[in-house]
């Protein structure tokens, strides 16, 4: 057991960073284990930051970086990852956005010219934005709009936790918001946003470190640099008191609940912002945990409850200010509050007696078990070390976390636990709307 | 936000072109090649294969677990059957307690070595997929073994388990494509009893504690299941450990899924879904799986059509008309052969002119035969994620269980990319002309009647009742 949580995990072993003339920071990390490799571009740029009457748009801009660079035409940065053997992928969050391909190793040099040409001259054209922007109306539709409990809660319950618009608004975009968008706001945004300096680059995989450093260089090295943002605080005060609001879900079938709270800011309180990822899965991973045994076999209030420390499910993805959400499905005939009163009976007693050391060893047992799996496949490994070094700082945290899990004590479980309080938090209610 | 001043903003234009112009794409380096893992591949007395895989990049253990599980309470047709429903019964409750563990206490003990199982059917199989780190393996059998052999399906358990599941069939049943999907398996299937990959609530509210214990006895058998561990182990030792743990699952074969009805071509069924803003097209065809020598000429052609983004549907639906988020063709094995899913869910204002867009993808396919480059892309992409998807211990183990399921083994894997390189662009344009013509497809459009069955009716091709 213990040796599995301490075991020296593969990334002690020669990570090394890099910064070009421009800027561009670069980790390369060796992990020969197959012959296969990562590229990954981390942005300093989410939707937290687009601007007001522009909502979505970064998401929107993610799409547009794969319409073609000055030597790719349209679609052919999909087919040369493809016919590579590659797979490939882009995501927006609320502080960056990522855009990745794991390869054959063959492909490695291929993968870094691919990356550096849209880095460097993306082809921003109007009959793409045009293209993307019904894409994406799509991938709303199928997201959100055309199914049950879309957007919940990571959509629907920041308007009521939050008051200024980087945090309320809705990430996704709005339709009318979406159109309107136009081939200016693009050059803006990336001139503003896509400079080197403001981007990490991380290489995984069956490389050699100083030839892959030689690689970097030749495809990355002679993107001019430019001014890099001063990147906004996102800070607001914390709700002072019970905010609550109510949206009605077409599509749904039974009630839902989110009860959301503020997360401790990682930057200067990593310990309690651990405690309360712990907490999280205290309450509702596996059969054992506190709010699953209550609401769902105990007081049989809840179909299902879910509790997360980050609005995106995972932690640590986020600068401050970031959610702990906890929400559930219910039936019609249990009433929302005794739903809620549970929930703060439950987490009244962590906060006065905490967990005890066995049942907080399994978590972290689990904790542990999960991040190997995950850093087992190359791809997630390679996000959690951009994300890391980009939001928090420091590459190195994605794999000290499963020892960094274990450490937490009981106590700092218990002042997480007595953190979340009714006070200051909202809850969003979404009722059934009789629709299909 | 904080745009430089418009005296240093460049336009989209100037953005997109430097003073060096477009440069080459390098070249592809040489490619290492995989050693074959460590692998015991063997048969145990009571019929169970067992195939266990050394790979350790992470002090972890992957378990999956297949038992064939048909209908097997009459010949293949008998619609009326409760199997589905006592079957998915049966995979909730059996994690509520044993004679010697209760709930809270199965998930304890598999806490406690940061493990996890979980129990799924459907109409073909039986699967537990499970994982726990490496020094846990054998709590994680033992849990196994406790769950085959002594699971007690209390009553007052599964009196929650049902009215949870019937909660959670009806949330399921709201969702878009699980009502293609089972309006699908009806119109290429009839009443057959793979159709019944999820069963009604009523069926649900009607299973006895008795009949789920019965199911049990009679049904989760060794003889034909296939068990399969890859991770940080060693593989003869992990095949006797099995052996120990699981000496008193011993006696009988499990009911394996027979052939398929075969698919008839037809028009595609409209299915009424009002006020949808969104519409689902599924159209599907016989095809042939892995046994046949035209397979992976059929996998190239298929990766042409939709089988991945640089590919006809998803250049001319997505990339072109911007109809779609996705689209995408793919195979669909059972045991005795496959049949071919072309999908896609489209704007409700655009649903018969992405069906045309469709029917023309497939009828180019069938005429108009892939190029030399276009199947050479296929092919790389083909065997890269192959390679990729071999990589992790979780991904190997699934992939090792699918194939295990269907007689096949590790070699079959480790041999695949060479047949993959043999294979000729003739053979992928005659695979494309065998199996793509529109005229042999069958198919639901689920959609919101009111607003597309005018369009639909123009287009031809779609049964529209009412």
């Amino acid at each position: 057991m213990t040796s599995s949580l301490t075991a020296p995990n593969r990334a002690d072993s020669g990570l090394q960073r890099r910064v070009l003339d421009n800027g561009l920071r670069v980790l390369l990390v060796p992990d020969p284990a197959a012959p296969v490799v990562g590229v990954a571009v981390h942005v300093d740029v989410g939707f937290r930051s687009e601007p007001e009457g522009r909502t979505g748009f970064a998401h929107l801009f993610e799409h547009l970086m794969f319409q073609g660079s000055e030597s790719l035409e349209k679609l052919a940065h999909f087919r040369h990852v493809q016919s590579s053997g590659g797979v490939f992928n882009g995501s927006t969050h609320q502080d960056y956005t990522n855009y990745f391909e794991v390869l054959p190793s063959a492909a490695l040099e291929r993968a870094l010219f691919l990356e550096a040409d849209r880095l460097r001259a993306p082809r921003l054209t109007q009959e793409n934005l045009r293209n993307q922007v019904d894409v994406v109306k799509e991938e709303i539709r199928l997201n959100v709009l055309n199914r049950p409990y879309g957007g919940f809660p990571w959509i629907l319950l920041p308007p009521v936790l939050y008051d200024t618009y980087p945090n309320a608004h809705n990430g996704y975009g709005d339709f009318t918001d979406l159109e309107q968008a136009d081939l200016d706001d693009a050059a803006a945004f990336f001139d503003a946003y896509y400079a080197p300096g403001n981007a990490v680059l991380t290489v995984v995989g069956d490389i050699d470190v100083d030839d892959a450093a030689t690689l970097v260089e030749k495809h990355f090295g002679d993107i001019p640099a430019r001014p890099v943002p001063s990147r906004p605080s996102f800070a607001e005060p914390p709700p002072d008191g019970e905010r609550r609001d109510a949206v009605v879900d077409a599509h749904a079938p039974l009630p839902a609940l989110a009860l959301g709270y503020r997360l401790p800011d990682p930057a200067n309180d990593l310990d309690g912002y651990l405690a309360h990822a712990v907490l999280a899965s205290l309450l509702t991973d596996g059969e054992a945990a506190r709010l699953t045994q209550r609401l769902v076999y105990g007081d049989q209030l809840v179909t299902d409850v879910s509790a997360s420390a980050g609005l995106m499910g995972a932690p640590l993805d986020a600068r401050d200010p970031d959610t702990f959400t906890i929400t559930a499905v219910h039936p019609a005939t249990v009433d929302t509050d005794r739903v809620v009163a549970a929930v703060d009976d439950e987490l009244a007693r962590l906060a006065a007696r905490g967990p005890d050391a066995e049942e907080l060893r399994r978590v972290t047992a689990r904790w542990a078990s999960s991040l190997h799996r995950e850093h087992d496949r190359l791809m997630s490994r390679m996000l959690a070390l951009g994300s890391a070094e980009l939001v928090q700082g420091r590459a190195e945290l994605a794999d000290e976390l499963p020892g960094r899990l274990a450490a937490v004590e009981p106590a700092a479980v218990a002042a997480a636990a007595g953190a979340l309080r009714p006070d200051a938090r909202a809850i969003l209610t979404v009722t059934p709307g009789g629709g299909q | 936000m904080s745009a430089p001043t418009s005296s240093t903003r460049r336009s989209a234009e100037e953005i997109g072109s430097t003073p060096t112009g477009p440069r080459p794409l390098p070249p592809l380096g040489p490619q290492r090649a995989v050693p074959a893992p460590d692998e015991v591949d063997t048969v145990l007395a009571s019929g169970l294969r067992v195939i266990a895989v050394r790979r350790a990049e992470v002090p972890m253990v992957e378990m999956r677990l297949r038992v064939p599980f048909a209908d097997g309470t009459g010949p293949n047709g008998s619609g009326g059957s409760d199997h589905p429903a006592v079957a998915e019964l049966l995979a909730t409750t059996i994690l509520s307690g044993t004679r010697r563990r209760s709930r809270v206490g199965i998930d304890d003990d598999l806490a406690g070595v940061g493990g996890e199982i979980g129990f799924s059917v459907d109409p073909e199989r039986l699967a537990v997929s499970g994982h726990a780190l490496a020094d846990g393996l054998d709590t994680l059998l033992d849990v196994l073994a406790d769950l085959l052999l002594d699971a007690t399906h209390p009553e007052d358990e599964l009196a929650r388990e049902r009215e949870r599941l019937v909660e959670r069939i009806e949330m399921a049943s709201a969702q878009p494509s699980v009502i293609a999907r089972r309006a699908l398996q009806e119109r290429r299937y009839g009443t057959h009893p793979v159709t019944r990959e999820m069963p009604r609530p009523e069926e649900v509210s009607a299973v006895s504690a008795d009949a789920v214990r019965a199911l049990q006895a009679a049904a989760l058998l060794p003889g034909g299941s296939v068990l399969v561990l890859v991770g940080d182990l060693d593989p003869a030792g992990a095949v006797a450990r099995v052996e120990s743990a699981l000496a008193g699952w011993s006696s009988g074969d499990a009911d394996a899924l027979g052939p398929l009805p075969g698919l008839t071509a037809q028009d595609l069924l409209l299915v009424d879904r009002p006020g949808a803003v969104q519409s689902q097209l599924r159209l599907s065809a016989p095809a042939v799986g892995r046994s046949d020598p035209r397979y992976g000429a059929l996998q190239l052609a298929n990766l042409t059509l939709g089988g991945y983004f640089s590919s006809r549907l998803v250049e001319n639906l997505r990339e072109d008309k911007g109809y779609t988020y996705h689209a995408s063709s793919s195979l669909e094995l059972d045991p005795h052969g496959a049949v071919l899913l072309v999908e896609t869910d489209v704007a409700s204002e655009v649903t018969a002119p992405a069906l045309l867009e469709v029917r023309y993808e497939l009828g180019r396919l069938a005429v108009v035969p892939p190029s030399a480059d276009e199947v050479e892309s296929a092919r790389r992409y083909l065997v890269g994620s192959l390679l990729i998807s071999m990589t992790t211990q979780a991904g190997y183990a699934s992939t090792l269980a699918g194939l295990a399921a269907y007689g096949l083994s590790s070699a079959w894997l480790r041999e695949h990319p060479a047949r993959i390189e043999a294979v000729t662009v003739e053979e992928v344009a005659a695979a494309a002309a065998t199996f793509y013509a529109p005229t042999a497809f069958t198919g639901v459009v689920v959609a919101d009647a009111a607003s597309t069955a005018d369009g639909l009716r123009a287009l031809g091709g779609v049964e529209i009742r009412s």
